[in-house]
């Protein structure tokens, strides 16, 4: 990660005349700091959001001319109504925030492997078919072993596991002996996992008895996730593997050499290789671990919800939601925990705001583009907001060309 | 930024260079010789003796009726298994480096060829259909590559081109619906073109890495076109009907077997990709345009240094390479579906990076690589129509199982531009 210099950091304003921002937040702190760019990125993009709910209301749209006060104060209500679902469906009970971390546990699985990925330079865009393999093979292991759950929960996670990283080592392997970049390969093969599941659900062995469509039959209770508050909300034990999993990777790449070397050939590969470091293995084995947390991720969505079933949508959008997760997180561990969450709160309540409110929860995916647009570009929130907030890290730089 | 400026170290990669020529030669060698024991095996075993085969080379529409070659499946098979052992054969003694690709070319060709006379054994099969779909799949292949390769000829990645194509889709669905045609295209065209200056902004602007950038793109594009279309195009679907886009049938031309139905008898979208092909490649290699965007991806510095203003070469290239794209979305939506789903693309803006790769960067390349890759779709189209019992979810991998190969170098190593994803910070 070679660190950018933007453009716009020479041009903000000296450090002697704080603006009105500043002191209004009393940054100044380190934790104000970091915390202060992602939140006016949230807000920022709640904002933008409110407009885009505002400006597609074709029935306020109509009267603007004729009547605007009530068309705007359609609109307004509107956006108000959504926003209001939003809130209320991520943290307005203890169900929202059930549902809230039950929304982040494949989110942090899948993102914390993205986040590995850039670690060592890579751009893993792949982690939907990770997903897809690791749940192929969790759901396996779930049907045709008979244990008790102590033990069979751990090796359906363990296919989960293995799955993903034979998908996302693959993509990593060819990397490493052909040059073959992995944004475009990674992409290739979420399409071929997707045919391979639409075909695959449909063979006797794992299809659902009784149907004709690829749905694999239902997970034995002993391979079903323990729920964590009691059967009536849905989040369950996953959350906390999903956390463990947050410090297992905090572990592996800063405390473990394998961690180091990541870290060194993904700032810069050529002195990885003059340090000694076996390149290939280092690329291929990074991706192999992006894609077993992914493959993780893609077992805890049989084995963690209703109706413990595979099919080819167990994904759902998370492995491309795990991207925006691991660049608003900045690739570090704890910052994608939080940055999972609040994807997940996004999730849980764009669901209550398009029940509850009529707005489709497609906006959610708007509003975590814009949200990293805003992390990613510090110097345009400074621009809006006339603060200087903290650039923090800057976010990875993965750009090297398609060449090896 | 480090920017490695890597002059006199090109010269002991020649040697190297030398022996993986050879060492694919020989790897290509093995893959014919295998193609031939499949096409042995299964493509002439696997039928009677006496079946025939029969390709179609005229549509319903044709003026000339009726045309059709009828051969002997084993017989067919047979022979091209025997042709493409040969190829392999002169692979393994490693002469003539130059021609692998051709070799693996021809071979390939023999190979889908062998497959066609199995799956079409004892029954007929629409040649000049397939070739016809296949020329229309291409366009949006091509159009991508050639969004891809505008932008990056001026050291600029985009990966944002799936973005673009879902957004000038949308966009011209819903004016063409409303507006007619032509306010369609303009439309897709601007919107693909606000696109590339929203990647441009944050790449050249705020130094936001090319790729993230490109993807965020494709992310707010998802979202956007799926909020849009589930909010208004559900309630007013008559904003999802576009104005049908008749084929212009070119006179003469047309008449001819075969080449008439899949050259000249298309939308306009089709003949303009062509022209685009060739604009480009004028104007890349032979206008002071191209000469200065292609310094500019090569060597910002020295471009630079030489009174080139290279952000501005940068964001023309970029926002110009949007038009392209919001083109392809317009062709897709209007031209090839004729409404818009939710995100129904479905990864073809990446297949048209691959094409980028695989065309080496060149106009012409990409529109090559465009065909191929639509063929490969139109043959998983047209085989699972054919029911051979391959299930035809792995005859649909096809297009994204060659984009693979085409990345992972079979083909040959392509050399991008030099400064290809670098920003370039002016001192």
């Amino acid at each position: 990660m070679s660190e950018v210099k933007t453009p716009m950091a020479s041009k903000s304003p000296p450090p002697e005349r704080p603006s009105w921002m500043d002191r209004v937040t009393g940054v100044g702190t380190s934790v104000g700091r970091s915390l202060l760019l992602p939140t006016l990125a949230l807000i920022t993009a709640l904002i933008i959001g409110g407009f885009i709910i505002a400006l597609s209301d074709i029935d306020s749209l109509k009267l603007l001319f004729s009547e605007p006060a009530t068309a705007i104060s359609q609109m307004w209500n509107e956006v108000l109504a959504a926003y209001k679902a939003l809130f209320q469906g991520s943290v307005g009970s203890i169900n929202a925030i059930s549902e809230t971390l039950f929304a982040a546990t494949p989110l942090l699985l899948a993102g914390l492997g993205i986040a590995v990925g850039f670690r060592a330079g890579l751009f893993n865009i792949g982690a939907q078919g990770q997903m897809l393999i690791g749940g192929l093979i969790a759901t396996y292991v779930g049907l045709y072993l008979n244990l008790p759950a102590i033990l069979h929960i751990p090796l359906t996670l363990a296919g989960g596991l293995a799955g993903g990283m034979l998908w996302g080592g693959f993509a990593g392997l060819l990397k490493a002996k052909t040059g073959a970049h992995e944004v475009i390969t990674t992409i290739m093969l979420n399409f071929i996992a997707l045919f391979f599941m639409q075909w695959v659900l449909t063979t006797s062995g794992i299809q659902d008895p009784g149907r004709n469509n690829p749905v694999s039959a239902a997970l034995p209770e002993s391979a079903q996730l323990p729920k964590l508050f009691g059967s009536q909300y849905r989040v369950t034990i996953g959350f906390l593997i999903a956390i463990a999993a947050v410090f297992v990777v905090q572990w592996l790449l800063y405390r473990s050499s394998i961690g180091f070397e990541f870290r060194a050939v993904g700032s810069n590969p050529e002195a990885g290789r003059y340090a000694g470091m076996n390149v290939a293995v280092v690329v291929t084995l990074a991706m192999a671990i992006a894609g077993g947390l992914a493959g993780i991720a893609g077992a805890n969505q049989v084995m963690g919800l209703e109706p413990y079933k595979a099919t080819p949508s167990l994904a759902g959008f998370v492995g491309f939601d795990a991207i925006t997760v691991a660049l608003l997180g900045r690739s570090n561990p704890i910052g994608v925990m939080w940055a999972a969450i609040l994807f997940g709160a996004l999730s849980a309540g764009g669901r209550e705001m398009q029940g509850a409110a009529q707005v489709p929860i497609d906006l959610v995916v708007v509003l975590q583009a814009l949200i990293v647009i805003f992390v990613a570009a510090p110097g345009l929130i400074r621009a809006i907001w006339r603060v200087k907030a903290d650039d923090g890290e800057t976010v990875t730089q993965v750009s090297t060309g398609w060449g090896s | 930024m480090t920017t490695a400026v890597d002059l006199g170290v090109e010269a002991p990669e020649v040697v190297e260079r030398t022996s993986t020529e050879e060492r694919r030669a020989t790897i290509i060698g093995i893959i014919l010789m295998v193609l031939a024991a499949v096409v042995l095996g299964v493509f002439a075993f696997g039928v009677p003796p006496d079946a025939t085969s029969t390709f179609n080379l005229s549509l319903p529409t044709d003026a000339i009726q009726n045309l059709s070659v009828s051969f002997n499946s084993r017989l067919f098979s047979g022979v091209a298994a025997v042709l493409i052992f040969v190829l392999g054969v002169d692979r393994l003694r490693r002469r003539n480096l130059r021609w692998t690709n051709a070799a693996l070319g021809i071979g390939l060709l023999l190979f889908v060829l062998a497959f066609l006379a199995w799956a079409a054994a004892d029954s007929s099969f629409s040649l000049v259909g397939m070739l016809r779909s296949t020329v229309i799949s291409s366009v949006v292949i091509t159009l991508g590559a050639l969004t891809g390769l505008t932008c990056e000829r001026a050291g600029v990645i985009n990966i944002g081109i799936e973005g673009q194509l879902l957004s000038g889709a949308f966009v011209a669905v819903v004016l063409s619906s409303a507006f007619g045609t032509l306010a369609g295209v303009a439309g897709g065209l601007i919107v693909g073109a606000l696109l590339g200056a929203l990647l441009a902004w944050l790449a050249i602007r705020f130094s936001v890495d090319q790729i993230i950038a490109g993807v965020v793109i494709n992310i707010l594009a998802v979202g956007l076109t799926s909020f849009l279309a589930s909010r208004i195009l559900s309630e007013a679907q008559n904003l999802n009907a576009p104005a049908r886009v008749p084929s212009i049938r070119i006179p003469i031309l047309a008449d001819i077997p075969v080449i008439g139905p899949m050259f000249f008898d298309h939308t306009f979208f089709v003949y303009v990709t062509f022209l685009l092909v060739v604009a480009l490649h004028f104007g890349f290699f032979r206008t002071r345009w191209g000469l200065r965007a292609r310094s500019v991806g090569e060597h910002p510095k020295a471009a630079d240094t030489l009174g080139i203003d290279v952000l501005k070469v940068r964001y023309r290239n970029v926002i110009g390479a949007g038009l392209i794209a919001g083109f392809g979305g317009a062709f897709l939506a209007l031209a090839q579906i004729s409404r818009f789903e939710e995100n129904m693309t479905g990864g073809i803006g990446f297949i048209g990076l691959a094409a980028m790769i695989f065309g080496r960067w060149m106009p012409f390349g990409a529109l090559a690589a465009g065909l191929i890759f639509g063929f490969s779709g139109a043959l998983a189209q047209k085989v699972a129509i054919l029911g051979t019992g391959i299930p035809s979810e792995f005859m649909l991998m096809l297009p994204y199982v060659a984009t693979i190969i085409v990345v992972a170098g079979l083909v040959g190593r392509s050399r991008p531009p030099a400064a290809d994803g670098q920003p370039y910070i002016k001192q």
